[in-house]
């Protein structure tokens, strides 16, 4: 029924946008028809893929990356409770920097390579992941912590054995956010600078007023998010199974 | 043989309870008898060192052994909630506590407990598998896993119907023979089928009656006259409340 029902939309807004641009003789340097936009992506699809495998690296290291580090800071400030007094603020302060405007300083420091678009990933879903995590990890039921308490378990393994376990379905929401903010993350890193990626060849068909480019390239970001978002929530039920 | 002595809570100046004092009969089953609100919960969390004293509260009490010693209690507790695990199976709930204390596991034993219990089916499900009933059934061999000198338990069949009441009071009782327990509960029937003792927690500040011994040895059946006698008096009892102390 899902997929019927994805189907449907898809084909209707097409649709709708195919019938705006032909009533509306619209160019095609404003807006290409959907007919013109696979056209590209078949006729470019060399050029768009090997883009695309750039951005796909770089989404999937930042992913891994910004996941990694999140869930160490959420277990951190968790379990070194008087220390999360102090990497609490930091680390708010640290999310109302906005990552638009420290991408082009990253590119400086790291590089126009693949390291920089990382990097930016990774910052980006940084804070969703170490956030939900972290309040998963403070919120376990009282009744655990009883238990463990009464059967004289030691802070670490209360923390090993019933508050992460307790708290991985919170973990799980931030880690989907994640999923959906990394490329996003990769193509700000590459629309700042870079050689290539998706986001490059975007900018620069932006600049040639390849409108039709422009499209044939956002629509595969948007598959490899939706990609990367289902076998993100697929594994994530194979763990998650209470 | 454990005397709990002048244990108090008091929430500023509001005194739940003062200079409560009694005694824990060892190898019997003691009973704190009281309508909610009164404080019941909070004193079997005191003496298994379970709360967290707020800033203008002072919650304390004295708690000593045999030789007259101040001791701490080792403590299993078992409460209204069954705490089971969701992610792990029956087996590996019940073996909590050595898992938590990084113990050898004893499997043996685990799965002896849950055949006495009628799980033996029921060892790798997981507990959104089973029912109230048969979780509170896991908990109550995840209590008797634990080898401490005393058993706490907390209303722990509050939350089931009558009839899986009634026969978990019959287990737990056959189940627990031997052990130290101090169970709080507000059903009279409960307490005096389950208890070798019984005190009856009420007021404000919350004081003890007289310890009340049912006759004959539990688990004493539901349908005793006067067992039943009993309980209507404690249930007339209960009932003598000044309305403005309800919670």
């Amino acid at each position: 029924m899902l997929v019927i029902r994805g189907i449907i939309i898809t084909i209707g807004l097409l649709l709708i946008w195919q019938f705006i641009v032909w009533a509306g003789h619209i160019a095609p340097y404003i807006l290409p028809s959907p007919w013109f936009v696979f056209q590209t992506l078949f006729q470019d699809f060399g050029i768009i893929m090997s883009q695309a495998k750039a951005t796909a690296i770089e989404t999937v290291l930042g992913f891994l990356i910004g996941v990694g580090f999140g869930a160490l800071a959420a277990l951190i400030i968790a379990y070194f409770k008087s220390l999360s007094l102090w990497l609490l603020p930091i680390l708010i302060v640290s999310q109302a920097i906005p990552t638009f405007a420290i991408a082009p300083i990253l590119v400086v420091w790291l590089g126009y390579g693949i390291a920089s678009k990382v990097a930016v990933a990774a910052i980006v879903i940084f804070f969703p992941v170490t956030s939900n995590f972290y309040d998963g990890l403070t919120r376990t039921p009282q009744i655990w912590l009883d238990l463990a308490k009464t059967m004289n378990a030691s802070h670490w393994k209360t923390l090993w054995h019933v508050r992460i376990p307790a708290a991985l379905p919170n973990f799980a929401s931030g880690v989907k956010i994640a999923a959906v903010f990394a490329p996003v993350g990769a193509i700000v890193g590459e629309w700042v600078g870079s050689s290539q990626g998706l986001g490059y060849l975007m900018l620069n068909a932006n600049a040639r007023m390849q409108i039709n480019m422009m499209f044939a390239a956002l629509l595969v970001v948007i598959i490899i998010t939706l990609l990367l978002y289902f076998i993100v929530t697929q594994v994530l039920k194979r763990i998650i199974v209470w | 043989m454990p005397n709990i002595n002048n244990a108090y809570l008091r929430y500023g100046d509001q005194v739940l309870f003062e200079n409560l004092s009694f005694q824990l009969a060892p190898g019997k089953i003691t009973c704190l008898l009281g309508p909610s609100g009164v404080g019941k919960t909070t004193l079997l969390k005191l003496l298994a060192k379970l709360t967290s004293v707020g800033k203008h509260d002072e919650l304390h009490a004295d708690i000593i052994g045999a030789d007259g010693v101040a001791i701490d209690l080792d403590v299993a507790y078992m409460a209204q909630e069954d705490g089971l695990m969701p992610w792990s199976t029956v087996l590996n709930n019940v073996m909590l506590g050595a898992k938590l204390r990084g113990e050898k596991k004893d499997i043996a034993k685990a799965k002896i407990l849950l055949e006495q219990v009628g799980l033996t089916g029921a060892l790798n499900k997981k507990p959104k598998q089973l029912s109230g009933g048969m979780r509170q059934r896991v908990a109550l061999v995840r209590t008797l896993m634990e080898d401490k000198g005393i058993v706490l338990m907390d209303e722990p069949f509050s939350a089931l119907d009558v009839i899986t009441r009634l026969r978990l009071q019959d287990l737990a009782v056959e189940l627990l023979k031997g052990k130290t327990v101090l169970m709080i509960t507000h059903d009279p029937l409960e307490a005096l089928r389950m208890s070798d003792m019984v005190y009856v927690m009420q007021g404000q500040p919350a004081t003890f009656s007289e310890a009340i011994i049912p006759e004959g040895t539990a688990p004493r059946d539901a349908s005793d006259e006067k067992l039943l006698a009993l309980q209507g008096q404690l249930l007339k009892e209960l009932s003598r409340v000044d309305l403005s102390l309800l919670p």
